[in-house]
């Protein structure tokens, strides 16, 4: 019963620990049981928070019992147990897989440190989430942050090293003006504590310092989720990373800022000054459009199939900001289901492209062809996955679509709707740059014949893409929560 | 066994013979035996739901509820009804088909191609028993996909580019017309359930429900209404089997299908009767019909022709729905069977020609009636049908939709049937007159005679099914004249 | 009320501005991180400025004082120099190793170097 009490704090503590513990036991494969087990822990305790509350009630614990707002609050609701479940159950699955990847990808008297970064990283987003503290979110992000520069430049290629520095400058500035934007407010309310700062905001909601405030909360946000056209960062350290690497951030990391962002706006400034009396949702709604559109066709013209689905992560973070460009619930539904079926669907086919490149020694789609013929089943769970990311009937990526139309047309702009659907149409001319190359081409020369990737391997990421396909059929877990959130935040009257 | 139970297997069915087809993968013989017991089995299963049906039985079950409202269900009514029993009875037909073709021509992944085809047929299956718009969607999407791996089934340059085109019409159309159609539908009316009256009556004024038919009916890319017909042609690099079961029965009479769904069920005939605008939709497919005749009069492929002409028949069913006739929509009905036996038949022949003697030219087949007597005998008998003689098929759908348009006076529709089916004659007939009449002008490069048995037994069967429609104790007549009735 | 009254502010605002500045306008990939250096330490006077009372103490209660400075912003910015401090030590060691594997700091020479390696 007690430890039921704590669970929010185990949540993050656990991970926590598990990193300086994975560095003292260093050899062996105490690190991976270590890192493994505090994922599983967290993943555990997320479904058992999400129960809790996912008829509506908030759960608070006060950091060594002092109350908020004198103390750190941390607070499980609605929205924040979708993400710790989205963020403790990719870890989860990541982290197995990763042992037999990072063998390939790492230095073997490295693997230690993997591990340890691994658990600081997932400590940090599970504590941006769960957290109701505006300074402790800047602390976590930049332990999530920190923690990513450095697994980003583990990664073989040199270029992972260039890619791990821009991410590390840009997303520097990004946490710095995310704090300056906290400290305005601070000033202003004289506290961190999230509710009973939008309490204290009340009054002083129109001031030049709250504008302001906003404004670089969400110039600093929309640089850590990749809003176009903040995003040049993605690419490369999605692509130079190593491949669970990848996986877990695709998932993880932007959509963790896109909390933040959420949270800032529902939660803090309140929907009326966000989205009532700035111009903010027609210039979100215009950066949304052209990510959508320029992410998605640059995707196609990638040699790299890593990359590719890089600026594909880019393009969809495009339908999540134009969900909540419209400020109502269903389109806050749309942008939570979208988020959260895309972070599924993208980790699982980071995955298997981990597979694949470690069997045919690349992701250029050069190197992928014939992938059909040798690699069946990787090859095959990649186009369920790409169907995924087109939003064919079936899979996930279908009900995020749907609720995206809906919401467009519920604000009766036609337009939107068909511009929505003519850029799905953009993935499916990147999904099937990999459909030709798989199963038109021949292999190169030098390949086995027929090998698939390790059952280690091919299992964890089937799994990501059988939830993918699950999460489009049974739709309880992501639009009820998503749903319930919206309707939390936006405040319903019903 | 109850008709839920018949429904529920006759889902399932192709989808485990597609798992047996796979697992005997190494034993030909016993792959294809599974392919044709499954096809057997299936037309079985379904015929056995027929009698129910015509006495008004409406079996149905919810699979899944996807979305709060959105449900995966399906239900028998007589218009499905008619439309499994044509696509399950032709699978068992051109399964016997495919094993000559497949053989005699060598081809690869055999395998591939029979599990392809049973999940098509599954997905066709699931089209016609669609509780609501919502379930035929997903299908209808899993139906182009599935088919994708057919039509791209060589594996070279052409059929790479021939897939390309297929997809990105048919993906293209559903996803920018039809799901903001169905997602608009559902948004006004709360369910996208196919009702006796249609959902839509009342709900919208006439010039937004015109535009959401217009909508609907570029959204269903599978009846290839102009100017999105180009799939059809494209899809024409596939096999002769899949052409002839998939091109001419499942994937096309799964767009017209939708159709018709849509228009009776969705709209409701007479809330379209009732001044909404639908003059456009009967010129458009008045048009598709005329000019698809003309570029298949001008084809020299065989295939080509026969696409272009498939063309041409699927917009005489829009045609005839857009009359909104009682009768001209029994011939909408009817017309699904009836070109659905004739082209298939036509198909066949292609294939066997091109199995025998290689040729794939019109003008190459002057007097090739005389070696393959069987194949163009039947030839010429779906070229009649098609264009509409009596006693094949053809004839009386035909009379049912001329019929139905003289009722409501729509003489544009009169005209276009009329002057179509000179047209027909023109492209078919010469093809017939130099296959029996003429001599050969070239040597072939080897003596041939008829193709595999298998093949042409199939094509004699589905040439005699042709003749024997309209006397098959009036069950089609009956299921159509079920649709209009209302279930 | 006039600038005076806000300088703070003001060498705040200079701060920041020139930080980050300096991150944009070099290539040199140590000068960009002391561009970043000065842009974060710009925040810590952002925070710490406006808690400061003149006349105020350390908030411990005694007799004599009655005017306290807020300590929670000083607390607040010891743990943003920890930040600060990881973020340019990573940094730093970032451009060791890509000095080593490309043999230059130079961001124009690296950009240069990949497009001649496809």
């Amino acid at each position: 019963m007690s430890v039921a009490l704590h669970m929010p704090v185990l949540q993050v503590v656990v991970p926590l620990l598990s990193a300086p513990l994975a560095v003292l036991a260093r050899r062996g494969s105490l690190p991976f049981m270590f890192t493994t087990a505090a994922a599983w822990f967290a993943f555990a305790t997320s479904i058992a928070l999400w129960m809790e509350v996912e008829h509506g009630a908030v759960l608070s614990y006060f950091i060594g019992s002092w109350p908020a707002p004198w103390g750190i609050e941390y607070r499980v609701d609605r929205l924040s147990a979708l993400f710790l479940l989205l963020v403790s159950g990719l870890a989860a699955v990541v982290l197995p897989y990763s042992r037999r990847s990072i063998q390939a990808e790492i230095p073997r008297e490295q693997h230690y440190l993997f591990y340890a970064l691994f658990s600081l990283c997932l400590a940090g987003l599970l504590g941006i989430t769960v957290t109701a503290d505006a300074f402790n979110i800047f602390v976590f992000l930049e332990i999530a942050s920190l923690s990513t520069y450095v697994m980003i430049a583990l990664g073989r290629d040199r270029r992972a090293l260039v890619a791990s520095y821009q991410y590390l400058v840009m997303g520097t500035i990004g946490a710095t003006f995310f704090v300056i934007g906290v400290g305005l407010l601070y000033l202003m309310t004289g506290t961190l504590n999230l509710p009973d700062m939008a309490e204290r905001l009340a009054a002083e909601r129109h001031t030049r310092p709250v504008l302001a405030a906003l404004a670089f909360i969400t110039v600093g946000l929309s640089l850590k989720l990749a809003l176009f056209p903040l995003h040049q960062w993605l690419p490369n350290a999605y692509t130079y990373a190593p491949s669970a690497v990848t996986a877990f951030l695709a998932g993880t990391a932007t959509k963790v800022s896109l909390y933040v962002l959420v949270r800032f706006y529902y939660s803090v400034f309140g929907e009326s000054l966000v989205f009532r009396h700035l111009p903010l949702p027609e210039i979100m709604l215009l950066l949304s459009l052209a990510a959508m559109f320029v992410a998605s066709g640059i995707a196609i013209f990638q040699r790299d199939f890593k990359k590719l689905l890089a600026w594909s992560s880019i393009g969809q973070i495009g339908y999540i900001t134009l969900g909540l460009s419209f400020d109502t619930v269903t389109g806050l539904t749309a942008s939570l289901v979208n988020l959260f079926n895309q972070a599924v669907t993208k980790c699982g086919l980071f995955l298997l492209l981990g597979g694949a490149v470690i069997v045919a020694g690349g992701s250029t789609l050069e190197r992928l062809a014939g992938l059909g013929r040798t690699m069946p089943l990787t090859s095959f769970g990649i186009v369920i996955g790409g169907l995924g990311l087109i939003g064919v009937p079936g899979t996930a990526g279908f009900i995020s679509k749907w609720y995206l139309v809906l919401a467009a047309l519920e604000r009766g702009e036609w337009w939107l709707v068909f511009a929505v659907l003519l850029s799905s149409l953009l993935a499916v001319a990147y999904v099937w740059r990999f459909v030709e190359a798989a199963y038109f081409r021949p292999a190169p020369p030098g390949r086995p014949p027929r090998r698939e990737a390790p059952a280690s391997l091919l299992i964890p990421a089937w799994l990501m893409i059988a939830a993918s396909v699950y999460f489009g059929l049974d739709t309880s877990v992501t639009v009820g929560s998503a749903s319930g959130a919206a309707e939390m935040l936006i405040g319903v009257k019903k | 066994m109850n008709g839920v139970e018949h429904l529920l297997s006759g889902l399932a069915l192709p989808v485990v013979g597609a798992a047996g087809v796979a697992v005997f993968r190494y034993l030909p013989n016993l792959r294809e035996g599974v392919s044709l017991l499954t096809a057997g089995a299936l037309f079985f299963c379904v015929a056995s739901l027929v009698p129910s049906v015509l006495e008004g039985a409406r079996p149905g079950f919810e699979l899944l509820e996807v979305m709060p409202g959105l449900q995966i269900a399906f239900r028998v009514e007589p218009l499905g009804m008619l439309f499994a029993l044509v696509a399950s009875g032709l699978w068992i037909v051109s399964s016997l088909y495919s094993i000559g073709y497949m053989r005699a021509n060598g081809e690869a992944n055999q395998t591939r191609f029979y599990v392809c085809f049973a999940l098509a047929l599954a997905a066709t299956i699931g089209i016609a028993f669609s509780a609501n718009a919502f379930t035929l969607f997903i299908f209808y999407e899993a139906l182009t996909l599935v088919t994708y791996p057919l039509v791209t089934h060589h594996g070279t340059d052409g059929a790479r580019n021939g897939g390309r085109t297929y997809l990105a019409v048919l993906i293209g159309t559903s996803v920018v017309f039809l799901l903001p159609a169905l997602v608009f539908t559902w948004h006004t009316t709360g369910t996208t359930d196919f009702r006796a009256g249609g959902i839509l009556a009342g709900k919208l004024d006439p010039v937004p429900m015109a535009a959401l038919l217009a909508l609907y009916m570029f959204g269903i890319g599978k009846a290839a209404l102009m100017p999105f017909h180009r799939w059809l042609p494209a899809a024409m690099v596939a096999p002769a089997p899949v052409s002839a079961l998939l091109h001419a029965v499942a994937v096309v009479k799964a767009g017209v299908f939708s159709v018709v769904k849509v228009v009776v069920y969705l709209f409701g005939t007479e809330a379209l009767g009732n001044g909404v605008p639908t003059d456009w939709l009967i010129a458009i497919s008045g048009f598709t019909i005329l000019a698809a005749s003309v570029v298949a009069l001008n084809a020299d492929n065989l295939k080509r022709r026969l696409a272009y002409s498939t063309i041409s028949q699927l917009s005489y069913i829009v045609l005839a729905v857009a009359v909104l006739a009682p009768l001209s929509m029994i011939g909408a009905v009817l017309h699904i069977a009836a070109h659905a036996l004739g082209k298939i038949t036509l198909f066949f022949a292609a294939g066997a020609i091109y199995t025998a003697s290689h040729k794939t030219e019109v003008s190459e087949l002057d007097g090739i009636g005389r070696r393959m007597p069987w194949t163009m005998g039947a030839f010429a008998i779906g070229a009649l049908s098609l264009i509409g003689i009596p006693p094949a098929a053809g004839f009386f759908s035909k009379w049912y939709m001329v019929q139905g348009a003289a009722a409501s006076e729509s003489w544009v529709a009169l005209a276009v049937l009329a002057t179509s089916t000179l047209l027909n004659a023109a492209y078919f007939l010469p093809v017939i007159y130099s296959a029996f009449f003429r001599t050969e002008r070239v040597a072939p490069r080897h003596d041939h005679g008829e193709a595999p048995a298998t093949s042409v037994a199939a094509l004699v069967i589905t040439a005699a099914a042709t003749l024997a429609l309209p006397f098959a104790g009036g069950i089609p007549l009956e299921l159509a004249r079920a649709v209009w009735g209302g279930s | 009320m006039n600038a005076a009254s806000h300088f703070s502010y003001w060498a705040t605002i200079c701060l920041m501005v020139m930080g980050l500045f300096i991150v944009m306008a070099r290539a040199n990939l140590i000068k960009k991180l002391v561009g970043l250096a000065i842009f974060q330490t710009s925040i810590y006077l952002l925070y710490i400025a406006p808690g400061k009372l003149i006349g105020g103490t350390a908030p411990i209660i005694a007799d004599g004082f009655s005017v306290y400075s807020n300590p929670l912003p000083h607390v607040l910015i010891l743990t943003a120099i920890v930040v600060g401090i990881a973020v340019l030590a990573l940094g730093l060691a970032l451009v060791v190793r890509i000095r080593e594997a490309y043999d230059s700091i130079e961001e124009d020479e690296i950009l240069a170097a990949e497009e001649r390696q496809p």
